[in-house]
């Protein structure tokens, strides 16, 4: 897989968040907090994160999905994983 | 006796069923004596030795949003559908969201605001989330574990929809499931009435739901020979009390209702449905799925009904039989209700069998009865046993066929019947209001 841009992993995590938990894309941005901000709670985040290995071909193991707190935090995890 | 016991009213209704997406629709359909029994559109439906079902009239997808219906099972969701309606009904104003919990909205606040401390929940189902249970070992068994959605097991536990209905409505004064096969939301009725008599809750949100219609259910209970064969015409399948009745229909639905102590229903002027004025249990002890032929322990359910509600036999005028349309139950619940009510009383009654237009709901059918049971006694008026062409040679009571039967004026009262595989008997009382 190429490696994406902060742009499209940004759009690819809305996209997999509205189908996972039902909120609106525009909501998703960089800085929210996954638990405080998106009220996602943590068998929704298994399901995200299951849903994000697929969609940027990288693994998240348990340990590290707890340190993943941001969206930003995601966007940096997964580009730094692709290079 | 019910002597200086708190009385206990009906508020509210909500339903789901295969003959409409809530109770006036499924009331209309009923005094209309239509079928809710459908051919199944199946991939390899021919496999099955039985290809027909009772499916719900509205699918919960109209209703709900795509986000939320993935974290509930079927029975959950319709769940939440008939709780709903049943809450609008009592006229409560929608739930507020309370700080860091996730039930209720923001939106207007009209109608009685209820204490949740004093708020109950009493919901059950026979089966549970069947389809959740078997499409997540698909997954599991094609994918891995890793793909298995983490919701698993709060959808395919049976208390799931108790659960998300207490969250919802921020019922915090107990949240129950009694599971016993068809017998179950009968107890919930039960369970809730006795809530409110003990002084645990104000209002109950009680009921129940079933939605395994699969083709697994279809194979286990077509291996048992409990379901009509009648593939060529479904909607002609559920015939109770007819010669050529040949098992029941699996049906799917949520049946609700809002029940109250009577003294907080005036003090906030409610609409009362009914009363909802005992319930009376008693158990075989006889065979897993067999009920016992001598008819002795549904006797006996019926019976501590009418001294829990304080009521004598005369006093019914009404019974919304279990009556499945299998080839002994039917005639059998009839030896029961002689049994239990005395010859004389037993003759002047009248019976009807909804499940001819819903098919069994299992699970969700004491509700849903009990529903039908209160309107009925509201209205005046019973629906027919549809499908009832040519009359079983030993049915010796009064059934209702062809028309609806206008009931007497009066504080007349009835009896709902549910019986369930483990020999669980239960019969609720419910009296009209005047």
């Amino acid at each position: 897989m190429a490696v994406a841009t902060e742009q499209e992993i940004l759009d690819g995590l809305a996209e997999i968040i509205d189908e996972i938990v039902g909120i609106d894309k525009s909501e998703v941005t960089p800085e929210k907090s996954f638990v405080d901000d998106l009220d996602i709670d943590s068998l929704s985040m298994v399901e995200i994160a299951v849903a994000a290995q697929d969609k940027f071909g990288v693994e998240i193991p348990d340990d590290k999905l707890k340190d993943l707190k941001t969206v930003k935090d995601v966007i940096v995890y997964v580009q730094n994983l692709q290079q | 006796m019910s002597t200086n016991q708190t009385k206990v009213v009906v508020t509210g209704l909500g339903a789901t069923t295969p003959l409409g997406g809530d109770v006036p629709s499924t009331w209309s359909a009923l005094l209309a004596g239509e079928s809710g029994v459908r051919k199944l559109d199946w991939e390899n439906v021919d496999r099955l030795p039985v290809r027909f079902a009772a499916q719900l009239a509205v699918e919960p997808s109209e209703l709900i949003p795509k986000a939320q219906l993935r974290r509930l099972d079927r029975c959950q969701a319709i769940a939440l559908i008939a709780a709903r309606e049943a809450w609008k009904d009592a006229g409560f104003a929608p739930p507020v969201k309370r700080k860091g919990g996730k039930g209720g909205d923001d939106g207007p606040k009209d109608g009685f605001q209820v204490d949740g401390e004093r708020l109950g929940v009493v919901v059950s189902s026979g089966i549970g989330g069947l389809h959740t249970a078997l499409n997540s070992y698909d997954t599991f068994r094609e994918k891995g574990w890793q793909r298995v959605t983490p919701f698993t097991v709060p959808m395919l536990m049976p208390n799931g929809s108790s659960g998300h209905i207490s969250i919802e409505f921020g019922a915090t004064a107990g949240s129950h499931t009694l599971v016993s096969a068809c017998a179950s939301s009968a107890e919930a009725i039960g369970y809730a009435i006795d809530m409110i008599r003990t002084g645990r809750a104000d209002v109950v949100i009680c009921g129940g739901t079933e939605a395994c219609i699969h083709p697994l259910q279809m194979a286990s209970f077509g291996v048992m020979r409990a379901l009509s064969t009648r593939n060529d015409e479904p909607e002609r399948a559920s015939r109770p009390y007819d010669k050529n009745r040949d098992g029941f229909v699996l049906g799917e639905g949520a049946a609700m209702m809002i029940l109250e102590s009577e003294e907080h229903a005036r003090a906030r002027g409610a609409r009362v449905h009914a009363i909802a004025a005992g319930c009376g249990y008693s158990a075989d002890a006889y065979d897993i799925v067999l009920p016992d032929p001598s008819g002795e322990g549904q006797a006996k359910a019926m019976r501590r009904a009418l001294a829990d509600a304080g009521l004598t036999p005369e006093d019914i005028v009404h019974i919304n039989a279990h009556a499945t349309s299998t080839p002994a139950g039917d005639i059998a619940e009839l030896t029961s209700i002689k049994a239990a009510l005395g010859e004389e009383a037993a003759r002047k009654l009248c019976i009807t069998a909804t499940k001819s237009m819903t098919g069994h709901l299992l699970g969700g059918a004491g509700a849903l009865e009990s529903v039908i049971t209160i309107l009925s006694l509201r209205e005046g008026l019973v629906p027919a046993v549809a499908n009832l062409e040519d009359l079983d040679d030993e049915v010796d009571l009064d059934i209702v066929r062809g028309e609806p039967r206008k009931l007497p004026d009066g504080p007349i009262a009835a009896l709902n019947n549910s019986f369930g595989f483990g020999g669980h008997n239960v019969s609720v009382a419910f009296q009209r209001a005047v």
